[in-house]
């Protein structure tokens, strides 16, 4: 049996603190000339797409504007079809909220990029409810927390109509005759959360609709991708958790008419090179303390404990208040907060690791925050990851590098040649579309998937 | 004499409703990247301070309020901020400024998408707004129902609108972010402002995502035709699109905005204004008459706009615009009727005859938007 290749992604480092800032390497990331070093570099490395993140609000903690990660990024939809000027092949993946934007603008904007890319556009759909973020914009903070999902799946319901309401021949453009088009874009849409008719403006674009992206681990979550889904993120770090999430959510495929081969599963991934495995492990020793400064492990404290820690000592023990429950009152705009469903059984499983080993509040904080998935020589690394795919732990890896923009380049330059030696990655491009790149088949249409059924499950 | 100050305006194959239809045009590339990039390399050949990028929140109908069943006329299109985002990385020198419809929008997310495409472009962004008053357009929204009548309203909706996004461009200072490796703080939250905005219409808190762009304040500009709109570009823009059909035109047409200005305590600020005029070029006047004839019949009518409209030669372009420079306007947006021919027109016809007369630049001045039009880099609104 042929053995399964990998799919590689590049995530363009974040606001929060994976990403290094203090580096003496650490770059702008707001400048286009960083998203384009990183972007060749992935396109180079032959990578299947580039990803940015997206928030819609500057962090808040204890009621001020959080500063101790990197602050700001630029617009996602502007930075992506701006790359697609300088990059050729690589697919351009961007996180568009569905709560503070309306179908009808999106889809134009993806139909948009898709053109603009020759068919490199992916959407990862992402779906707020909080008034927080709702503060920025004239619509407003208006979702109820049980309607984040319901909305989701319409407003992509609502976008797939939107895409598929060209067929792709209605332009004739005869010059002779004088026929321009065969009119078509016609829709009405009335669900729960929208009430819109019109016709889109897009022709359809290269790749139909632009290749879907969801990330979430809730149940929810899961089912939403099994339904309409091209890719999904997780944070499996182990290969037996990542058995599990992939063995369920490929098992959830078939009763929406979808083979396994449908949905691909990329855990997020994080990598330290070194020329042995003992100078990667003091690598990433380094780079973890680097990540959680004592001020940093404080905030994360407070993120958990629900409460000002500010006068807490960060080499000390953890506190022995118990957090407060209910509504996280300390940390606004922050998704993470949400894991923690019951913060007090999370905080003593915090304290009896912090028994077990004998570590300090900061100790702690770097040991349950810890998200170096892969550590060791290039050749390890290749391996490890190989593995993982090959044991059905996922398709592949939303790679996260720590320092802007240069974090990917020696990755590109000693790991991927490896997984191409072992016959695992591409050598080259073989399609020009990111559907193609992801070996996804060529989007349904509206008429040949019943969308309906997808939507309502 | 003032060089006189030059934008084109890119609309489909160009703006006459027939242009694709001539030899040149090539309408089946509208909706490809090189097509566009093709465009504004040329205005940029012609040292052009700007293109405008037309768009509309629907589909283009020839009916002003609501949709048509045409089929001989170019639908379809792409969105505007993302045609210039896609072109900017291509250029260096010329402004690019997408349309932005307020009516429909947040704020917000264009506040963010004008900001990146100046970083994209290094310097080179505005953002052209307009107002929609369509109802078929409202309902590919569906939030508010909307007619003709309430234009004067989503005017001042837009004026809002606009400062909104111009308050969101200042909301960091330009040294919000300070990599304090020693205290380990990566801005200075001081320098980062709530823009706390509360309106008739919306309110919006703050501050942008996105740190303060290149420029500043990139351009807004506005196209205006009557009062409520001439009180938009007095009270929001940095630069006008106006459309005298005659020289005497120019002289009201600016009284009013003058007024404008006046009264919105803005006479101090530098608007600029420019004429728009629709333009088929040849260097035989009746090559250029022919040609605009043949699209006229090919549309059953002959063409009306809200624009000047010229079929001749370059020169007599120049004459125009030198003519209406001297009633008061600082330069012209012009709108190629077949922009396949009539761009290069402007490129390598009008452009050298201006530059015969001393009326254009020989080289690019400035590194950005604002400095093509004189305009320094403004002092941020939060910074104390």
């Amino acid at each position: 049996m042929p053995r399964k290749q990998i799919h590689l992604a590049a995530h363009f480092p974040g606001v929060n603190n994976t990403t290094v800032w203090s580096d003496p390497e650490a770059g702008s990331h707001i400048e286009f000339d960083s998203f384009v070093h990183f972007a060749r570099t992935a396109e180079r490395a032959r990578f299947d797409f580039l990803f940015l993140a997206e928030g819609l609000r500057l962090r808040e903690q204890n009621g001020v504007i959080y500063d101790l990660d990197v602050v700001g990024r630029p617009d996602t939809f502007t930075v992506l079809a701006a790359l697609a000027a300088v990059t050729d092949r690589l697919g351009l993946a961007g996180t568009i909220n569905s709560t503070f934007n309306e179908p009808y603008e999106v889809a134009r904007q993806f139909a948009s990029l898709d053109h603009l890319s020759a068919g490199r556009a992916a959407w990862n759909v992402v779906t707020s409810w909080d008034e927080f973020t709702g503060e920025n914009f004239r619509r407003g903070g208006f979702l109820p927390q049980d309607k984040r999902y319901l909305r989701a799946k319409e407003f992509l319901a609502a976008t797939w109509e939107l895409f598929d309401s060209w067929r792709g021949d209605e332009i004739v453009a005869d010059k002779e005759t004088g026929e321009f088009w065969r009119p078509g874009g016609d829709f009405a849409i009335r669900s729960d959360q929208f009430d819109i008719h019109g016709r889109f403006p897009v022709p359809r674009s290269p790749q139909g609709r632009p290749v879907i992206l969801q990330a979430g681990d809730s149940e929810e979550g899961r089912e939403f991708a099994a339904s309409g889904a091209d890719a999904i993120f997780t944070r499996h770090g182990t290969l037996e958790a990542g058995q599990a999430f992939y063995a369920d959510v490929k098992g959830r495929l078939a009763k929406y008419g979808r083979s396994p081969d449908d949905l691909k599963i990329m855990p997020a991934a994080t990598f330290v090179l070194g020329d042995t495995e003992a100078e990667a492990q003091e690598k990433a020793r380094h780079v973890r303390h680097q990540q959680v400064s004592p001020a940093t492990a404080i905030k994360f404290l407070e993120q958990l404990w629900n409460r000002d820690l500010s006068d807490h000592d960060p080499d000390g023990p953890l506190p022995t208040v118990d957090p407060v429950v209910g509504e996280n009152t300390i940390s606004r705009g922050r998704a993470s907060v949400r894991m923690y469903r019951d913060p007090i059984r999370t905080a003593n499983e915090w304290r009896e690791l912090a028994e077990a080993k004998h570590l300090s509040t900061r100790e702690v904080i770097i040991e349950v925050t810890g998200r170096q998935n892969f550590i060791g020589t290039p050749g390890r690394v290749a391996e490890l990851l190989d593995e993982f795919v090959q044991a059905d732990a996922s398709d592949g890896f939303v790679l996260v590098p720590h320092i802007t923009p240069g974090g990917l380049d020696e990755f590109a330059d000693t790991v991927v040649p490896l997984l191409q030696e072992r016959g695992v990655f591409r050598t080259e491009y073989e399609g020009t579309t990111l559907r193609e790149h992801l070996g996804l088949k060529p989007a349904p249409t509206t008429a040949t998937t019943d969308l309906g059924t997808a939507v309502a499950e | 004499m003032t060089p006189l100050h030059l934008a084109v305006a890119l609309e489909g194959t160009g703006w006459h409703p027939a242009s694709w239809r001539e030899p040149e045009a090539r309408p089946t590339a509208l909706f490809d990247a090189g097509y566009w990039a093709d465009q504004v390399r040329e205005a940029e050949r012609g040292l052009l301070d700007l293109v405008t990028i037309e768009d509309g929140f629907g589909l283009q109908s020839s009916r002003p309020h609501q949709p048509d069943e045409r089929t001989d006329q170019v639908r379809g299109r792409l969105d505007a901020l993302l045609v210039a985002a896609r072109v900017a990385p291509l250029t260096s020198h010329i402004g690019i400024v997408p349309t932005a419809v307020t009516t429909h929008t947040e704020p917000f997310h264009f506040s963010k998408g004008v900001a990146t495409l100046d970083y994209v472009s290094t310097g080179r962004a505005g953002v052209r707004v307009r107002v929609s008053t369509r109802p078929d357009e409202a309902a590919l929204v569906g939030r508010r129902e909307i007619g003709r009548e309430d234009a004067p309203e989503l005017f001042d909706e837009a004026a809002d609108w606009v400062e909104v996004v111009r308050r969101l461009w200042d909301s960091w200072e330009d040294d919000a972010e300070i990599r304090d490796a020693a205290t380990g703080r990566f801005v200075d939250r001081d320098k980062l402002h709530y823009i706390d905005f509360e309106g008739r219409f919306f309110s919006v808190r703050g501050p942008s995502i996105t740190p303060r762009p290149p420029q500043g304040q990139p351009l807004v500009a506005a196209l205006a035709h009557r009062d409520y709109a001439y009180r938009l570009v007095a009270r929001s823009c940095d630069l006008a699109f106006v459309t005298p059909q005659e020289t005497a035109d120019v002289e009201p047409i600016l009284a009013e905005i003058r007024h404008e200005q006046e009264a919105a305590g803005r006479a101090e600020e530098p608007l600029h204004v420019l004429g728009d005029v629709v333009v088929f070029l040849d260097e035989s006047a009746e090559a250029a008459r022919d040609r605009k004839g043949r699209m006229d019949s090919r549309l059953g009518r002959e063409l009306i706009s809200d624009a000047r409209i010229l079929a001749g030669t370059p020169a007599e372009l120049a004459d125009l615009l030198l003519e209406w420079q001297e009633a008061g306007l600082a330069g012209a947006r012009l709108r190629p009727g077949s922009v396949d021919h009539d761009l290069a027109q402007i490129t390598r016809g009008l452009v050298p005859e201006l530059q015969r007369r001393g009326a254009f630049r020989a080289a690019y001045e400035a590194g950005t938007l604002r400095g093509l039009f004189g305009l320094d880099r403004p002092a941020n609104r939060y910074a104390a």
